[in-house]
């Protein structure tokens, strides 16, 4: 792992991306901008989950008519941060906040297909009832607990507070970012 | 760029008691740029919901004046959420801003952009338009274009 991610940090794309004057701060950008598209169609539809918003509206109606953002901000959210990455990979695999958000990523997509597998299959049946199946309200609430803390992981990324080369550092969160201190 | 007479004001700003606190912090910048982002994301889902349907795409089969009721209240809870963070995190570092073209941009979009959604949003409320035209297009396109100014502007505070 450790030496793929140290040659693809030596490629030359990869290094002209961490060096470049507008092409980081672009990409990085979009990823930003675009969490209004993918953040903003998975909230309102968490939220009518939830029966907050649109309740005059079936549910099964709002899944369908937004999904299609959801899914287009999703494939732009993923290609703009595998661009970040690629930039610097070392760095971010040893970051504990990355690793937070990815497993959190997991996390996320287990909840979805748990909901699209299960209770949604008779979105039909439940589409316009006032209070909606306790799974379908569960899953909207955990989508929205589970995107929040990704978003904040996602920006605390840029923090460089525990790093491995920032030392001394508790036991757990060198741990927690598979740094290699002096001890080893 | 803002005459030099304001400069002080801004100077006065970054040394409030909330600025200085979170200047003097590691912690609460990052957290509330967070939250900041995090009201991003619901203002991008309660505008998207109501300008996509004006384009006459996503939820087409509801009455634009439906949708805005419904999305209301998280549009206003949302820009509180943003004005908030927005706010800490500009009494932090002020005189940046000053000096920032980005952060220009921003506040001056910000207001045409919260005066015509509300605007054009009470005006729909009033009417019971159905129907997808080139009018409710130039609306939702126009709403979309000055809220992407804004956020981008606001992105690039931190770039420039």
């Amino acid at each position: 792992m450790k030496g793929l991610l140290e040659w693809l940090e030596s490629t030359p794309w990869s290094i002209a991306l961490l060096e470049s004057l507008w092409v980081w701060p672009l990409v990085e950008s979009a990823h930003v901008l675009t969490l209004t598209i993918f953040f903003g169609t998975v909230v309102m539809n968490d939220l009518r989950l939830l029966g907050w918003t649109m309740k005059s509206v079936p549910v099964s109606e709002v899944t369908k008519r937004l999904l299609p953002w959801t899914r287009a901000g999703f494939v732009v959210m993923v290609i703009t941060g595998a661009v970040i990455f690629y930039s610097n990979p070392v760095r971010y695999y040893h970051n504990i906040f990355f690793r937070f958000k990815m497993l959190l990523l997991i996390v996320a997509g287990l909840n979805a297909f748990v909901f699209h597998r299960g209770i949604h299959r008779k979105v039909a049946q439940w589409g316009k009832d006032l209070v909606l199946p306790r799974e379908a309200r569960i899953a909207g609430a955990v989508s929205l607990i589970v995107w929040v803390t990704i978003i904040m992981a996602g920006r605390l990324i840029a923090y460089n507070w525990f790093d491995c080369d920032i030392q001394p550092q508790p036991g757990f969160v060198n741990w927690a970012a598979g740094c290699l201190t002096g001890a080893n | 760029m803002p005459p030099e007479t304001w400069l002080p004001l801004f100077e006065w700003f970054e040394n409030t008691s909330v600025g200085t606190a979170v200047r003097n912090s590691l912690w609460i910048f990052p957290v509330v740029e967070g939250i900041h982002l995090i009201g991003l994301g619901l203002l991008g889902g309660a505008i998207l919901v109501v300008d996509l349907r004006l384009l006459g795409v996503g939820l087409k089969r509801q009455v634009p004046a439906e949708l805005i009721r419904h999305t209301q209240p998280w549009l206003i809870g949302a820009i509180v959420l943003l004005a908030v963070t927005g706010i800490t995190l500009f009494l932090s570092e002020a005189v940046k801003c000053y000096y920032n073209t980005s952060f220009w941009v921003k506040i001056t979009t910000l207001p045409i952009a919260i005066i015509f959604t509300f605007t054009v949003r009470k005006w729909l409320l009033q009417r019971l338009i159905v129907d997808t035209s080139w009018q409710t297009r130039l609306l939702g396109v126009l709403s979309l274009a000055l809220w992407f100014t804004v956020a981008a502007g606001g992105r690039w505070i931190g770039y420039s």
